[in-house]
């Protein structure tokens, strides 16, 4: 690109000392110095989830059936949100090189507007790591189950609505005849609103806990309530972890079935049968590893993302004020840019084996 | 004080408005190129992924999407990083070692993973 890499040097005078054989500056090799032993960093953390992965064989999860939602939309949506996140990170990197770009020729204007778009790309970036993590860790509306026979299977369909829970034993601060609902209180009608996500909330804690036995959930103070639910449709089991009687993995159950298996675990009365989301210990996708690799590795990259976006507004801000324009060159902006690139690089990687393979 | 041992290897980076304009003109492509790779991706995830394919089928899959991969991460490092710019020593100095480790670590690791979760279904508890 018209550098002085593309200069024709003579060896004798590239390599006799005085000048670098790279022709290159102190800093920008140093830069690439830090990304390679970055990316050993970043290679190792990867390749020690391949080794777990391939410890596992079969029992691990799958990308496009683990990570198929999208912001304030029900459905089956397979893998569009983490392209959206991969669309997003291309582009800034794309702002990102127009903006080194730019200060190649001097234009201080380019330089800003691109540099700004760049941050706001990766603030874009970040935000939406946040709701995918919040997401994984809260999980899908049916959890995972653990069937008569110890195998586990991951759960799909509709969830049918919580209507409400009656009191039928007091406790804590609930009476008899109590009804816990969706909606205001009316205290003078004995009715406790509750949002629709603490409602949720409740029947998860407790039949993750145990606590939901015969339609008859035991609340906190233990309080008991029979709970009025719609019944979950088009419901689909598939064998995760293989058991006694279920010794094939993805085998699929369907429909009624399904339903069935799915009311007499979630009512057994049983703790741990149940998971929702994911923590350190467990998690509802797989085995625990998995869980942890997701976080460390994907929180790894976060981590660089919101330095690079740190660094680059530091950056901005010298540009704005002109730091590099009077220096001459535009180099600062060229070796945030490599570390840019390198968050994006390490990202396309991520995303091949964390969520494709 | 100015230094005359001091080489300002960056003044030399500048280029015109017109050679600016080819190497935008070749970031817009490299632009399109990484959309679409990651569009195909997506598609292969989405309508032929492990979920859906088996044996030889998702063997290929799996391959595709690491040459997709390659290819992504290629055009990262040489267009947009510009090391395909830089001088060959320099090129060679960064992606010569990593490589050479990099696939020595992937093999070692893979195949010992494989090895230790069949020791573990045959001797384990």
């Amino acid at each position: 690109m018209g550098g002085p890499a593309s200069k024709q040097i003579d060896s004798k005078t590239l390599w006799g000392g005085k000048t670098s054989p790279f022709s290159t500056s102190y800093g920008k090799l140093m830069m690439w110095f830090f990304l390679v032993s970055d990316a050993l960093t970043f290679g190792g953390l990867l390749i020690s989830y391949g080794f777990t992965r391939h410890d596992y064989q079969g029992a691990w999860p799958i990308g496009e059936e683990t990570f198929h939602a999208l912001p304030m939309l029900e459905g089956n949506y397979p893998l569009i949100y983490v392209a959206l996140m991969t669309f997003i990170l291309i582009v800034s990197s794309v702002t990102m090189v127009l903006a080194v770009e730019a200060g190649h020729r001097m234009d201080k204007k380019g330089v800003i507007k691109w540099l700004a778009l760049t941050i706001v790309g990766g603030f874009f970036f970040v935000g939406s790591q946040a709701w995918e993590w919040s997401h994984f860790i809260h999980g899908s509306k049916f959890g995972r189950i653990e069937l008569a026979d110890g195998s586990l299977a991951s759960v799909h369909g509709e969830f049918g609505e919580i209507e409400n829970f009656t009191i039928t034993k007091p406790g804590g601060h609930y009476e008899i005849g109590n009804v816990i609902t969706v909606g205001e209180s009316n205290h003078k009608k004995g009715i406790i609103g509750k949002s629709e996500s603490e409602m949720m909330h409740m029947y998860q804690h407790a039949a993750a806990e145990g606590h939901i036995h015969n339609d008859i959930i035991t609340l906190h103070g233990g309080a008991e309530a029979k709970i009025a639910k719609k019944p979950n449709a088009n419901m689909e089991l598939i064998i995760k972890q293989t058991g006694s009687k279920y010794t094939k993995l993805q085998h699929k159950i369907h429909g009624k079935e399904a339903a069935a298996m799915y009311e007499e675990v979630v009512n057994s009365g049983v703790a741990g049968t149940v998971v929702y989301g994911a923590n350190l210990e467990r998690n509802e996708y797989g085995p625990s590893q998995y869980g942890q690799f997701f976080f460390f590795i994907t929180g790894f990259h976060g981590f660089h993302v919101f330095s690079g976006v740190i660094i680059n507004i530091i950056i901005l801000m010298g540009v704005i004020g002109g730091v590099y324009h009077k220096r001459g060159h535009y180099e600062m902006v060229e070796k945030t840019g490599l570390y840019w690139h390198f968050v994006d690089l390490v990202w396309v990687f991520v995303f091949t084996f964390f969520y494709l393979v | 004080m100015e230094r005359d041992d001091v080489i300002e290897y960056s003044l030399d980076a500048h280029h015109s408005e017109e050679e600016g304009k080819k190497i935008r003109k070749k970031i817009w492509f490299v632009t399109a190129l990484l959309t679409i790779v990651t569009i195909v991706e997506v598609a292969m995830g989405a309508f032929a992924g492990r979920s859906i394919s088996t044996g030889m089928t998702w063997q290929m899959i799996k391959w595709g999407y690491v040459v997709l991969t390659l290819v992504k991460a290629g055009y990262i490092v040489l267009v947009f990083m510009h090391l395909g710019d830089e001088r060959k020593s320099l090129k060679w100095v960064i992606l010569g070692p990593y490589i050479a480790f990099i696939i020595y670590l992937i093999f070692i690791a893979l195949y010992e993973g494989t090895a230790v979760g069949e020791a573990w279904d045959t001797y384990g508890g």
